[in-house]
């Protein structure tokens, strides 16, 4: 090894050329100015047509799962709708992927990527599915792997699923670096993948996404099939937008123009992602708003110079659910439909059970996830761990809900309401954060017209609606 | 102090960054802790808890650390019960 400077500083000053070299693509090729860069070409740079990506992924056991009608859910939530009200439910297995989870898809296409590409092994960064989906997808392709984890608080205490998560990671045999609580772990990624010489199989690169395209085509093919109508709404877990721009591309793809696309998050607003303390007090991991929320308003945030996952772009609605409805409707399919499936994974059915409500009876909603469930990766684990961490957990008015201090538990299912997020302030959001970027008065026609399609309005709007000076 | 055998495998515990290394814009809470690693790995000579040592992860890589567990296990589970849970979905056709 190279005496080179190891510091914390010399590391993050290196990013851009350790990034160049693990991701095998050169972003510069497509980026035009400090916020405009060519992101369809750079989709379409992967070179995989969609048919090829379905055959790799079928080589690796992804894709093609069941789609299910939830009857017995669908009749509950009919009968507390207004007549004629109730929509009928679908959800997309996911968990039937190989690791468990729909993140094989974002995993197949990279890991295939690196193989052809010659690299050796893969690292991903991630306390999430993905770290499990990356191991597995490596083992099938030959590859060594390495995943590293925010696992632990100060105390060395982790939550039951993350725990879980690093050991399944460890049963596919990677090494799985386990770090406390802090965004340093951006630090540790940089240097793995400088020291091995190994490829960056983020989330966010075009390859992570494209996996996630054939979700959404299969969803709109096996709804056609079957019923001969698209789906009215798709909705779709929301944490850094890969979930969302993916299989929005595929529903899109495949032609269903009108189907919504709604996003959804546990609200944990209130909770501070990188507090040693709050880290705890959380319930979910993943798909809460403490990712969805600033992922969305600006995406740009991950470790890839330009993300591949853009939501906003794809967004129609974002709807928001509390961590003790989430809970309450993972029993509830256990119940109602006989299938365990993990929590993290219902976050878009809790919002399908709201949704469906306020629907017509002959329109279709699809829950387009379910991931794997098992110790630690269970709504009973997780209570109990929030409960042993001093939240109050007991049933009542979800309305009561504070995250970080109580987790209520719905006593009806008339009580799963959800909440729908304004997506005007959304995208006023994202434009400010582009005016800390680049200066309003620097934006040129070009980025304007950038900003419009990341943020699915027009550039009249953007004009008409320019960040103030702070 | 037992003597724990090469080839054993343990986790180590390494500080990554000190409390001043640490990134700027961290929550006070997070800024007065050390930045920690913990991995699991194959002991590459003998040695006793708290020693220096390195191991050998699974994919074959060195890692240098304070040894800390040894046989490091997956203990978790699906926790006491939740009474709580038991009733939901049971009378929902009555609802």
């Amino acid at each position: 090894m190279s005496a080179r400077d190891n510091s914390y500083s010399a590391v993050m000053a290196r990013s851009n050329e350790i990034m160049k070299a693990s991701v095998g693509m050169d972003y510069d090729d497509y980026i035009s100015s400090p916020i405009a860069f060519d992101y369809e070409r750079m989709m379409r740079d992967t070179g995989y047509s969609h048919e090829e990506i379905v055959k790799i992924q079928a080589e690796t056991k992804v894709g093609n799962t069941p789609l299910f009608e939830l009857k017995r859910l669908t009749d509950a939530v009919r009968k507390i709708s207004e007549p004629g009200k109730g929509a009928r439910i679908l959800l997309k297995d996911e968990a039937a992927n190989a690791s468990g989870s729909f993140k094989a898809r974002r995993a197949a296409l990279s890991v295939f990527e690196a193989a052809k590409k010659g690299f050796k092994g893969v690292v991903a960064a991630t306390s999430g599915n993905y770290g499990a989906a990356v191991a597995s997808q490596a083992n099938q392709r030959g590859l060594k792997c390495i995943v590293i984890q925010e696992v632990y608080d100060s105390r060395g205490v982790g939550q039951p699923e993350i725990i879980e998560k690093g050991r399944k990671c460890e049963a596919y045999g990677a090494e799985v670096i386990k770090l406390t609580v802090g965004p340093e772990l951006f630090y540790i990624h940089l240097l793995t993948l400088e020291q091995t010489g190994f490829f960056n199989a983020s989330l966010y690169t075009p390859f992570g996404i494209r996996g996630v395209e054939t979700l959404g085509s299969e969803i709109v093919e096996q709804v056609r099939a079957r019923y001969g109508q698209d789906p009215d709404a798709v909705i779709i877990t929301q944490a850094g937008g890969g979930n969302l721009t993916g299989t929005a591309r595929g529903i899109l793809a495949a032609g269903a123009t009108d189907t919504r696309i709604v996003a959804c998050s546990v609200d944990l607003s209130g909770l501070h992602m990188a507090s040693d303390t709050d880290f705890n007090k959380k319930s979910f991991t993943t798909g809460h708003t403490g990712f969805g929320v600033p992922f969305a308003t600006w995406p740009d945030r991950a470790d890839v110079p330009r993300n591949a996952a853009r939501s906003l772009r794809y967004m129609d609605e974002y709807q928001l659910v509390t961590q003790g409805e989430v809970f309450y409707v993972t029993e509830l399919l256990t119940k109602l439909e006989g299938i365990e499936r993990g929590p993290a994974g219902n976050t878009s059915l809790t919002a399908a059970v709201a949704m469906a409500r306020q629907m017509d009876r002959d329109q279709i909603v699809v829950v387009q996830e379910t991931e794997y469930t098992g110790a630690g990766k269970h709504h009973n684990s997780q209570l109990s761990f929030a409960r042993e961490n001093g939240i109050k957990v007991y049933v009542g008015d979800p309305a009561e809900n504070v995250p970080g201090k109580t987790i209520v538990l719905p006593e009806r299912l008339d009580q799963v309401r959800g909440k729908a997020q304004d997506m005007e302030s959304l995208r006023h959001s994202y434009l400010r954060n582009a005016a800390k970027r680049l200066p309003v008065e620097a934006w040129t026609d070009e980025d304007i017209a950038f900003l419009a399609a990341d943020i699915k309005s027009t550039p009249d709007w953007v004009r008409a609606n320019l960040p103030q000076e702070e | 102090m037992a003597k724990i055998e090469k080839g054993t495998w343990v986790e180590i515990e390494r500080v990554v960054l000190q409390p001043a290394e640490r990134a700027q814009n961290l929550p006070e809470d997070t800024k007065k802790t050390p930045y920690l690693m913990r991995l699991s790995g194959f002991l590459t000579a003998d040695a006793e808890i708290g020693d220096e040592v390195t191991v050998k992860s699974l994919i074959g890589r060195k890692h240098q650390g304070m040894l800390k567990v040894v046989n490091p296990s997956y203990n978790h589970s699906f926790g006491p019960t939740m009474a709580e849970l038991l009733d939901i979905g049971i009378d929902e056709e009555e609802a």
